[in-house]
């Protein structure tokens, strides 16, 4: 993979860095606290390109614990929470739109 | 079904110690996931939204109760209780761990089940008719090839690193079940004039962003010559087999460019310099593996028993009965299709409770056997007629006795945006509203024989191209939108459909449907003028007008 140092960083809004989790592919987002967490809320917010090469550029750094990091689009809402910015970006962090043959 | 010999259990089980060792150095940080990716491909290991999927071989769609019983298993321990059944007889799971990932595949080795070459650019599961062996006129089992194809095949260092994935389908049948023209090598197995069986040798089919229909390559070539054509055919795919641009690297591309006339020369002179080698197969090799197979040992049995008699005043079990029993080989007997399309389910998920008691069925009616169709539907192969009424009850209950196989809801369908991270746009749900408002059995059989197959992106694992209907998911700004084909066919007709005007929003999809289906029977010329041949004499034009006159 091309380090996100030397890509190309376009950000339309505020975004988060998203990924899977290595050990068992869960849905993570990057935290201020250069960890990761399971809920989009504890995401850490950047807003321009610099904040998220920066920021991908550190997730990507850790291999070991998340794959596939990247830059997702999110929209804040006037109570400050934060909303996954796109379809595919809410599927992933509320799940199917289906319901599962075997309910959890 | 295919006993294994020690050599492929040995590889079985040496492939998930290596791959337990894998997985061990990834997660202690050892192997990077670069390093990494490729060898969990290798092994049908996946990254998706949500979580890792697992795919696992089903070569030729064959599988004993026993190791259904294991995948079972495999979903309720390891994953969230279900399993998708794919187009390629294959079953995914969506949601496993990689950490457990090793237990999952030495449970399921225990029972020669594997996922090797379920991903990566090697040869893929070469998949067969699903009712090989026991289809009425089938000229020989066709699965006897396939399995000399897989071992031949299986971890070949020659085809381990094509230039994209390969995929091969094999049918003895005239009606082509496996859907060999939309595969990289489609083989059909015949008798020719000189009475001698052999292989019709398809190439360059495909779907995906650039679908084409496979075209003979050669009209007749011996089982004893059949590894060493396929062989030549790889190696001309391998040297100019396209490896620069990803979109242009299946070998369908490579025979549209250079035509199959060329092509077919630089294979036969390819060909030409080995035909005589070692891949010369002997009969002995051939005899080896039909010996493998076994075959139930079948009674004499009535083809009008007295139980189907006193059952046929049941009208439930009659419109099962003439839905998803078909002819066997073998009187007394039928193959019985089991829908995995309930009315407002996903398309192809079975739970592992209705796997487990499948198998029991198998064991019970159907010599303990099942059957993986491309449709993404199961079938028990040999079951007597006169057990009929009673397994009818069994897979009622259990929820897979819907009469709508080859019917308008019986939908093939991808994962799409629920599951897949290449999708553009949801098909799970289209194919579950579209099974909704097709709920009514009787409208359904006055329509007829009619597949709508769906894909979440031009990628086409749905099929779509070759769905009576298509439902291809796109985007437009953000938006899920479906384009819509119609006269589509992946039988031995085999089309690409055609697009009949632009997309619509996910909203609509339905109704556009139901226009096109209404259209259909307002235009038909008899009531047995199927939609595909509906659609062959009239064109699109008068359904393009239909959906979007008011639109
Ligand atoms: C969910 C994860 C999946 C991923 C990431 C995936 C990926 C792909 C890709 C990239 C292609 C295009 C290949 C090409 O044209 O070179 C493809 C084609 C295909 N896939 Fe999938 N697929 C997935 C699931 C499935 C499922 C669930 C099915 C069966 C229902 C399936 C069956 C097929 C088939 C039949 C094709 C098209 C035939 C062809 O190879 O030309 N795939 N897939
Ligand atoms: S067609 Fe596209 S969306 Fe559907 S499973 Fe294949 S890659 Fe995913």
């Amino acid at each position: 993979m091309t380090s996100p140092l030397q890509q190309k960083i376009k950000i339309s809004g505020p975004s988060v860095i998203t990924a899977n989790r290595t050990w068992d592919g869960i849905v993570i987002w990057r935290t201020a606290a250069k960890g990761w967490s399971a809920e989009l809320s504890d995401a850490a917010i950047v807003r321009t390109a610099d904040e998220a090469r920066a920021l991908l550029a550190e997730s990507v750094a850790d291999d070991v614990g998340a794959i596939g990091a990247y830059i997702a689009p999110v929209e804040i809402r006037d109570s400050g929470k934060i909303k996954p910015g796109n379809l595919r970006e809410h599927i992933r962090s509320a799940g199917v739109t289906i319901d599962l043959p075997v309910p959890a | 079904m295919y006993a294994y010999d020690e050599l492929d259990r040995t590889l079985i089980n040496e492939r998930v110690s290596e791959f337990r060792d894998q997985v061990k150095r990834r997660l202690s940080g050892e192997l990077t996931e670069d390093e990494f990716k490729m060898l969990r491909l290798q092994n049908g290991v996946y990254l998706q939204l949500h979580a890792y999927m697992f795919r696992v071989a089903i070569p030729y769609g064959t599988l004993s109760s026993e190791q259904l019983r294991r995948m079972a298993h495999v979903a309720r321990k390891y994953d969230r209780g279900y399993g998708h059944f794919t187009t390629r007889q294959n079953i995914q799971f969506n949601w496993i761990k990689l950490a457990e990932l090793p237990d999952a595949l030495a449970d399921l080795a225990d029972v020669g089940i594997h996922a090797m070459q379920t991903s990566g650019n090697n040869t893929r599961n070469v998949t067969s008719d699903q009712w090989a062996g026991v289809a009425p006129g089938e000229i020989e089992d066709p699965r006897i090839w396939s399995e000399l194809l897989r071992q031949y095949t299986t971890l070949h260092p020659e085809f381990s690193f094509l230039p994209r994935k390969f995929k091969f389908a094999i049918t003895a049948s005239d009606h082509d079940r496996a859907a060999i023209k939309v595969h990289d090598i489609g083989l059909r197995l015949y008798r020719n004039a000189a009475g001698e069986t052999g292989f019709e040798v398809l190439v360059g089919g495909g779907l995906g962003r650039t679908p084409f229909i496979g075209k003979t390559i050669k009209p007749f070539v011996h089982g004893h010559d059949l590894l060493s054509y396929v062989e030549a055919i790889l190696r001309v795919y391998n040297q100019y087999g396209r490896r620069d641009n990803i979109y242009k690297a299946r070998i369908k591309i490579l025979v549209h460019e250079l035509g199959i006339e060329k092509f077919a020369r630089e294979v036969e002179e390819e060909w030409l310099q080995m035909r005589d080698s070692a891949l010369q197969i002997d009969d002995s090799v051939i005899e080896d593996i039909r010996s493998r197979f076994s075959y139930p040992t079948y009674e004499k049995l009535p083809h009008m028993p007295d139980e189907l008699k006193k059952a046929a005043h049941d009208p439930h079990f009659e419109a099962w009965r003439k839905n998803s029993t078909f002819p066997h080989k073998v009187p007394g007997y039928a193959i019985a299709v089991l829908s995995l399309k309930p009315v407002g389910g996903p398309p192809g998920d079975a739970t592992a409770d209705q796997m487990d008691a499948i198998a029991d069925l198998a064991d019970r009616y159907s010599f303990g056997e099942i059957r993986v169709g491309h449709e993404q539907n199961l079938a028990l192969p040999h079951v007597a007629r006169r057990d009929l009424p009673a397994l009818w009850k069994a897979l009622d209950r259990i929820g897979v006795a819907t009469p709508n196989v080859n019917l308008v809801s019986d939908i093939i369908a991808c994962p799409g945006l629920d599951y897949c991270s290449l999708a553009n746009a949801r098909s799970i749900p289209i194919a579950q509203e579209l099974t909704r408002r097709f709920a009514n059995h009787d409208t359904a059989n006055l329509i007829g024989r009619l597949h709508i197959n769906i894909s979440g992106c031009i990628n086409a694992c749905g099929h779509h191209h070759v769905g009576h209907i298509g439902i291809l998911g796109v985007e437009k700004n953000g938006e899920e939108f479906y384009q819509i084909t119609i006269g589509g066919r992946a039988d031995e007709k085999a089309e690409v459909g055609t697009l009949i005007g632009p997309a619509v929003p996910y909203g609509d999809v339905a109704d556009v449907i139901e226009d096109i289906v209404e259209a259909y029977l307002a235009l038909r010329a008899r009531p047995d003028e199927l939609f595909i041949d509906a659609v062959k004499r009239l064109g699109v034009e008068p359904f393009r007008e239909r959906v979007y006159a008011t639109r």
